[in-house]
């Protein structure tokens, strides 16, 4: 049932590679964004938030669009980059950043609720027994969070594996470099005579989806019942 | 020796309070809404006093005038919580050490085992804080703050949360803790009973301010 062309198996395992890469690598800001969202007041925080939320709301090719602008080869900050040897447009990274713009905003919202349930006060009673700020973080606030970080990650997995308009925008649709499940369904569905392969990659796609919920299911509750001291 | 001269604006409430207190149990005595726990908090370094002095053993840890503020958790005050606030995802070992994992301190099995025997704590120590009795609690978080070796303790009321009966049960480690470890503490509450046995100087406050000093005769 599953016979999948050789290029489509690229497809998928390209899908996971540009899901993962763009939720771990974003996983590190997302925290800091979500604990400065949960826990700081500062001038332009109002400003922050919009601007995260942005990709939410804004349409997924404008997205795209922007970040050819910023990250295209000649781009305001792509010109640079590649002086340092990062080339985004048309490669997988640029998938992966596309990716990972798209599903920040989830990521930084569930986070960010689950820092703002962790009991204040037990951070106040690490500062009591010689615990600064940072060690609080890392040794209560997030651990206390976890839930809810495991639930953000896989959300944003996700999301990054349903991406479609910004990454097409972006990086285009290049079999074996930028050519996820999205996109492969999509060019599969323009072909005549395509859409028996392209049912095989949504089966696909909803198996993925369905088994990342149940795994952040089941990790949530385990990290639930730690965290709750029994 | 600790001297205390704080004002703090909180809300409505005006708070200013000044008092000295020697080594043993000093108690901060009053109504609830009398502004003991925001004394003791100002003293721990979670709250901020809009103005004044607050000295430990000659060493100012606040002092606007010389804008000296030391930040909690380079105070070394234990502080035990009317709540406890074990933390929950650490085992009650764990939350026992966690004070010397964050000062660096070696490990001082000697303390260790004095402390968890002077307060009962041995058979708990693989437990979980939401698996323990109130009073459990509160043992262990008292154990929690002597670890991290304080040169002085807060105990803000911490036997309010417990009914009479676990009360009576825990009231002598407080006891023994003021015997044994001869730890300058600050103990708030506002249970006449409890201060009477624990407390060689009372500091009887009401509304935000001080009403008097003195021995325990004060709650005769």
């Amino acid at each position: 049932m599953l016979s999948l062309t050789p290029d489509e198996w690229t497809a998928v395992a390209l899908s996971l590679r540009v899901a993962a890469v763009a939720t771990l690598a974003s996983l590190p800001f997302g925290i800091a964004v979500a604990w400065l969202l949960a826990r700081k007041n500062f001038p332009g925080k109002t400003l922050l938030n919009a601007v995260i939320y942005l990709p939410l709301v804004l349409p997924p090719v404008v997205t795209g669009y922007l970040l050819l602008i910023a990250f295209g080869r000649r781009g305001l900050f792509g010109a640079w980059l590649e002086s340092i040897g990062i080339v985004l447009s048309f490669r997988w990274t640029g998938a992966a950043v596309a990716c990972a713009v798209m599903s920040f905003p989830l990521l930084v919202g569930a986070i960010r609720l689950s820092i703002e349930a962790v009991d204040r006060k037990l951070e106040d009673a690490a500062a009591t027994l010689g615990a600064n700020r940072l060690w609080t973080l890392i040794t209560v606030t997030l651990p206390l969070a976890l839930p809810g970080i495991i639930a953000g990650a896989v959300l944003a997995f996700a999301r990054a594996l349903g991406e479609f308009g910004a990454t097409i925008t972006f990086v285009s649709n290049i079999p074996g470099e930028t050519q996820t499940i999205s996109a492969a369904i999509y060019t599969l569905t323009q072909v005549p005579g395509g859409d028996a392969q392209a049912l095989k990659l949504v089966v696909i796609a909803i198996a993925i989806s369905l088994l990342a919920l149940v795994l952040s299911e089941w990790f949530g509750r385990r990290a639930g019942a730690r965290v709750h001291g029994v | 020796m600790i001297s205390v001269d704080i004002d703090k604006q909180l809300g409505d409430f005006r708070l200013g309070v000044g008092f000295e207190s020697d080594a043993g149990v000093t108690a901060l005595f009053g109504p609830s809404g009398s502004g003991k726990t925001s004394i003791v908090g100002m003293i721990a370094g979670l709250i901020r006093p809009d103005r004044g002095r607050i000295v430990i053993d000659g060493e100012p840890v606040f002092d606007s005038a010389a804008s000296i503020d030391v930040p909690a958790h380079r105070r070394r005050i234990g502080y035990v919580f009317q709540d406890g606030r074990l933390f929950p995802h650490l085992s009650v070992a764990r939350n026992l050490d966690y004070g010397r994992w964050m000062t660096g301190m070696p490990r001082d099995e000697a303390q260790f085992k004095h402390v968890i025997d002077l307060l009962d704590i041995a058979p708990l120590l693989k437990r979980r804080p939401g698996t323990l009795s109130g009073g459990e609690r509160q043992r262990v978080a008292l154990g929690r703050a002597l670890l991290m070796k304080p040169r002085l303790m807060l105990l803000d009321e911490p036997m309010a949360s417990l009914d009479a009966r676990r009360k009576s049960e825990i009231l002598p480690y407080f006891v023994r803790l003021r015997d044994d470890t001869r730890l300058p503490m600050i103990y708030v509450s506002h249970d006449a009973s409890e201060v009477k046995a624990l407390a060689s100087r009372i500091v009887l406050l009401d509304g935000g301010s001080v009403v008097k000093t003195g021995g325990v005769e004060l709650l005769t």
